[in-house]
């Protein structure tokens, strides 16, 4: 078994990290100070800490007028609250105004586990992708999540950052490089690509292992970034492996698999299949059965991976 | 520094205001008339006394911020800005055009001197109050204003950043309500009532000071008094005409929405002491 670590804790040491270098950088919260990992920064400059208290609509909108003095404001709820209950606030106020406000989408994904259907935020690819103006990152491990949040900070513009609540895999170093918008190679391979983001990359990687037992190449891109997303290294796949399937833990309808669709059916239209949480609220339960249940492990990404290369010509 | 307009100077700005604002409602064919109206005075007392603003150079790091939290009032608001030198009054002509900069509501990247851009009430009270806690953090000496409507308060966001305002003590944020009574369906109380404001406001903690919206020696001396007032936040709460200035719009709350047609103009216009024609070319040239 690999390293697991929580992303939420790259989330925490990335403010930290900025903290110390920027006295601009300032962290907003909602009452979710110790579950969003914001306690490191909290502790280290409570000066610069604002508890905004469980108002996640003023939070977004404190956030925006904290970036018009100067600040670099990050806020951190739950991505269930984060993309939802204040969206208006992200759309008109941070993202029509194109303001520098990052925001933290924390408990992403159906691993959340046993809070159910309301605390698992499936949607946000969808939703904030479509705004314009708006970044959205989802990082794979602890390491990608600190570096997103230090690149974010460094990155003048509105962000979506998505981390998960429980221990994951960690599947990059200290030293893998991270750049915003540009996918990561996580292995070669010429017969397909699988694109996947957040703690699906590592679900990938296991399924590469496990199609190249049987003698077919897959490559894994990890596609941290949702939007910009790295068309140049989609379309390179489509060119150069000819299938593509995607693995996200979002819902199946405009997220991952629908941004990199986009790029596909416009440019180099490939046979492809989708991974994903098939249009469906989530469920109580532990993590690893609920990944099981609805069909977001390696397993799945194997049998989509067969079914795509039936369909390449 | 910019010279501070005295009473009967912020008198005769006012009425080119409502002047500005009928034109150009008048040319878009669109827009908030009676919000807009009722909350000249107010906005007037701001850019031409109360506040410390640079038109030409709108990013001035020593600035006082302000933001309508009722982003509809465009017309009021792009007066304001034109005729204390923001950009050139007859860009007041293209409002709400395709060929022109001024959205029908706020929108930061076209107008510099827009802090933020709204429209979806409730927000800018919080955009506000974050720039409030912000400008302390760096103990900037700048003032934030903000303007609400009465009918927004009905939004909950909104009672959120009242809360957050006091709760942090920011007593460098003034908050006016453009107390109109009035809302796009009717009157405020039979919509969704808000009576009693003064008291909800002090309850929350906040200094409220109430004077009539149109009367230039109380709006300045609440102005006054807001900065002398320490530990907590001040609103003004503004009792106002919704259309004031226009007698067939004031106290109507179909005139929320709607611009005048030309013949309506004509009669504003002359009312405001001026014709349509001569305003325009007024603007035209300006």
């Amino acid at each position: 078994m690999p390293e697991m670590k929580k992303t939420r804790e790259g989330w925490g040491k990335g403010l930290v990290a900025l903290g110390d270098e920027n006295p601009n950088v300032v962290v907003l919260t909602a009452d979710l100070n110790g579950s969003t990992m914001c306690n490191f920064f909290a502790e280290k400059y409570p000066e610069r800490f604002v508890q905004v208290g469980i108002a996640e609509q003023n939070m977004m909108c404190v956030a925006a007028g904290l970036s018009l003095t100067g600040k670099v404001p990050f806020l951190a709820t739950y991505g269930a609250f984060a993309s939802t209950r204040s969206l208006d606030q992200i759309r008109i106020t941070v993202a029509y105004s194109n303001l520098n406000v990052k925001i933290g989408g924390a408990h992403g994904g159906i691993s959340v586990g046993p809070d159910g259907a309301t605390h698992q935020a499936m949607e946000e690819f969808a939703i904030i992708r479509s705004i314009p103006n708006m970044t959205v990152i989802c990082p794979s491990d602890i390491h990608e999540t600190r570096k997103a949040t230090i690149a974010a900070g460094n990155t003048f513009g509105p962000f979506y950052l998505r981390f998960g609540r429980e221990n994951v895999p960690v599947v990059t170093n200290e030293d893998t490089p991270f750049q915003i918008g540009k996918a990561i190679e996580m292995a070669s391979g010429s017969d397909l690509t699988i694109i996947a983001c957040g703690m699906m990359v590592y679900e990938a990687l296991v399924a590469a292992e496990e199609l190249g037992k049987n003698g077919i190449s897959a490559r894994v891109l990890n596609m941290h970034t949702i939007k910009p997303i790295d068309r140049e290294a989609i379309i390179k796949a489509c060119e150069e492996t000819g299938a593509i399937v995607t693995a996200e833990e979002h819902q199946i309808h405009g997220g991952l698999g629908g941004a990199v669709s986009e790029v596909v059916v416009q440019n180099s239209p490939v046979p492809m299949e989708l991974v994903a949480v098939k249009d469906r609220f989530g469920k109580s339960g532990k993590p690893s059965e609920l990944m099981k249940a609805f069909g977001l492990t390696s397993k799945e990404i194997i049998e989509a991976s067969q079914k795509v290369l039936k369909r390449k010509k | 520094m910019r010279k501070k307009l005295n009473i009967d100077e912020l008198k005769a700005k006012a009425l080119e205001v409502r002047r500005d604002i009928i034109t150009m409602l008048t040319y878009a064919g669109s827009g908030h008339s009676g919000g807009s109206l009722s909350s000249t005075d107010y906005g007037t007392a701001l850019f031409f006394n109360e506040m410390n603003i640079d038109p030409k150079n709108p990013e001035y790091s020593e600035r006082d911020m302000w933001f309508f939290s009722i982003g509809h009032v465009t017309p009021v608001i792009y007066s304001l800005m034109a005729e204390s030198g923001y950009f050139e009054k007859n860009a007041l002509l293209k409002f709400r055009k395709l060929d022109g900069f001024l959205e029908g509501h706020p929108c930061k990247a076209h107008v510099p001197g827009i802090e933020c851009s709204g429209g979806s009430l409730g927000q800018g009270l919080s955009v506000a109050v974050g720039a409030a806690l912000g400008s302390r953090m760096d103990k900037h000496s700048r003032r934030v204003y903000a303007i609400c409507g009465d009918g927004e308060l009905q939004e909950g966001q909104i009672w959120e950043a009242v809360m957050f305002a006091a709760h942090y003590k920011l007593d460098n944020i003034c908050v006016f309500v453009d107390y109109n009574r009035k809302q796009i369906d009717g009157d405020v109380e039979d919509i969704m009532g808000i009576h009693p404001l003064d008291e909800k406001f002090r309850s929350f903690n906040w200094n409220v000071i109430t004077i009539d919206g149109h009367n230039f020696e109380e709006i300045l001396a609440a102005l006054e008094e807001a900065k002398n007032t320490k530990g907590k936040p001040t609103v003004i709460l503004g009792n106002t005409i919704m259309g004031k200035g226009v007698s067939f719009m004031e106290d109507l709350h179909t005139w929320h929405g709607n611009p005048p047609n030309k013949e309506q103009a004509e009669i504003a216009c002359k009312e405001l002491g001026t014709t349509l024609e001569e305003w325009t070319t007024h603007l035209e040239n300006n």
